[in-house]
């Protein structure tokens, strides 16, 4: 065989391989969302659900929510305090190399490890039973290397003179970490967050165990309550209602849809601000 | 008076610096203490039926004391390395596609693509896997459809994100040099690409699989819905299964006592595969930085 038509098959393979992963994509997504669009309606999102499998989702939302909140609340402000920490302060050597071999590893444990700890400390130890506050503990931890990570890439990226001219005008290293790198760094932060909250909302296995599976209203984040993952993943095991599963599967897929078009948003904006 | 409002910003300074210093040792105790709250909730247990009948046992049965994963530990093995046989070379070439191939436009509409992968939820892959996957299996091998290579499957593509996304940063960061040189020497782009540029990023290839290994090994609930999680031994790809995961996930919500921690035992077998891929990647790590 020739070299160029060896060449010319292998640059076929490529395209091939390529092509593969989009029609994947645009299948999946095509394949839920058609199926599913004809059930879906607003008053699905804002009706009670019915454990035979009929009314809407309006318990699944709302756990949904506090769940975000809730864990966004107690890993925000950690993570960005670690970045700080990771980028502002530390030197290099044996603490820094712990802490970065320890969120790695924390962001390769399989989420259903979380599940069982959630499980053990927050729900038992702790006390804090079956509740949306122990699955936001529990996610709070998978979501904070996402949140370091991001975080002191966008610290990273503001510009040495913002602030040496800071010092220079004689602020204090805190005050110039307050006033001008944290809020130069902000776009950043908010990605950081939003690929979160897109875990979170995707998140089954390290929340089903600490959160349980009740399909009822949550009264508070002390309640059990169900996600809109986890119901899907009851309704797809069960397979009673393919109609309602289509239709929890759609709202799932159009909120990471817009969650990752609004990350593309603010990170265009941070290409532009950032030069 | 300026001397003390000197001497209070350097005590709020100092303050705020522990402060730091002490949010990024929680990730530190968070992940000593899942390691060990999970091997004291399950060793002991482990240790109690005997390591050689708990992962060598070929019958898992709670209700007569049965405590064997060797079934799971080989449905666990056999799917992800199929997932890793299917996924890294659709990945490597599309990392390659868009390093180097692609023009401009379509990089601009794959890599997008590519992350969005990434985005949906694993339940998602599972549904779609349960609906779509399965049906087709089961027309094809009249089988049933949900089988390790249903698994297989929707988890080749669900590694495909993090091959593609390191294969393609790694490719990115071999110097121009190295492609220059050996076009100059005559090579072909696509003979560059294959004999100079991919040997020159293998570590970070290397990476990429190790992290899809990861991914592959936890998945749970894509799994469970796929691979119609038997107990017994599978003799075939087209035969159900079960992962570790599996086994976890859907027995700990009424199991009790022994069952239990026997539960929190396979989640000890697998954090020890977890945590051998995890200093693997330092290695890896350590060795692209050296160079």
């Amino acid at each position: 065989m020739s070299r160029h038509t060896k060449d010319s098959i292998l640059k076929g393979v490529i395209y091939l391989c390529a092509f593969l992963c989009v029609a994947v994509l645009f299948w999946l997504i095509g394949y839920v969302v058609i199926s599913g669009l004809p059930h879906l309606s607003f008053d699905f999102l804002i009706k009670d659900y019915h454990p035979d499998n009929t009314g809407g989702i309006f318990p699944m939302v709302v756990t949904t929510l506090y769940l975000i909140g809730t864990s966004l609340l107690i890993a925000t402000p950690l993570g960005i305090c670690s970045a700080i920490y990771l980028t502002e302060y530390a030197k290099q050597g044996r603490l820094v190399s712990i802490i970065r071999f320890a969120t790695e590893s924390l962001s390769g444990i399989p989420s259903i490890i979380y599940g069982l700890f959630g499980m053990l400390f927050f729900v038992t130890t702790l006390k804090m039973g079956f509740s949306i506050m122990a699955g936001a503990a529990t996610v709070s931890i998978m979501i904070l290397p996402t949140i370091i990570r991001t975080t002191e890439e966008a610290i990273k990226a503001v510009p040495v003179g913002y602030r040496e001219g800071s010092l220079a005008l004689g602020a204090t290293k805190l005050r110039t970490l307050v006033r001008v790198v944290i809020p130069s760094a902000l776009p950043g932060i908010v990605t950081a967050v939003l690929l979160s909250v897109g875990r979170v909302i995707g998140e089954t296995a390290a929340i089903y165990l600490p959160v349980g599976t009740h399909y009822k209203l949550p009264t508070s984040v002390m309640s059990s309550g169900r996600t809109l993952s986890v119901h899907l993943y009851i309704l797809a095991k069960e397979g009673i209602s393919f109609e309602m599963a289509f239709a929890t599967g759609t709202v799932l897929i159009l909120t990471i849809l817009v969650i990752n078009f609004l990350t593309r948003l603010v990170e265009k904006k941070l290409s532009v601000g950032g030069r | 008076m300026r001397d003390r409002h000197m001497e209070k910003g350097r005590i709020t300074g100092i303050i705020f610096e522990n402060i730091f210093r002490l949010s990024s040792i929680l990730a530190i105790i968070a992940l000593l203490m899942i390691l060990g709250y999970i091997i004291y909730a399950g060793a002991p247990a482990m240790i109690d039926v005997g390591i050689r009948e708990f992962l060598g046992g070929m019958e898992w049965r709670p209700t007569r004391d049965l405590y064997g994963i060797f079934p799971m530990l080989v449905g666990s093995t056999v799917v992800t390395a199929g997932a890793i046989i299917i996924g890294v070379p659709i990945g490597i070439l599309t990392a390659v596609f868009l390093a180097e191939v692609a023009p401009e436009w379509l990089a601009k509409i794959v890599r997008p693509a590519v992350e969005l992968l990434a985005g949906i939820p694993s339940v998602i892959y599972g549904f779609f896997g349960l609906l779509v996957i399965v049906p087709i299996i089961h027309s094809a091998f009249g089988n049933g459809g949900d089988s390790l290579l249903a698994a297989i499957i929707i988890l080749s593509v669900m590694i495909l994100p993090t091959i593609v996304t390191i294969t393609e940063t790694s490719i990115r960061a071999v110097p121009r040099s190295y492609k220059e040189g050996a076009l100059a020497l005559g090579a072909s782009h696509i003979q560059a690409i294959f004999q100079v540029i991919i040997p020159a990023a293998r570590s970070g290839i290397l990476s990429g699989i190790v992290l899809g290994i990861g991914r592959a090994i936890g998945e749970t609930m894509a799994v469970i819905l796929v691979m119609g999680n038997s107990i017994k031994m599978p003799s075939s790809l087209l035969d159900r299964g079960r992962t570790m995961t599996a086994n976890i996930a859907l027995e700990m919500s009424y199991a009790a006592g022994q069952h239990q921690q026997m539960l929190f035992a396979t989640g000890v077998i697998l954090l020890i595969f977890i945590m051998i891929l995890n200093f693997i990647l330092l290695k890896l790590t350590r060795e692209r930085q050296a160079k």
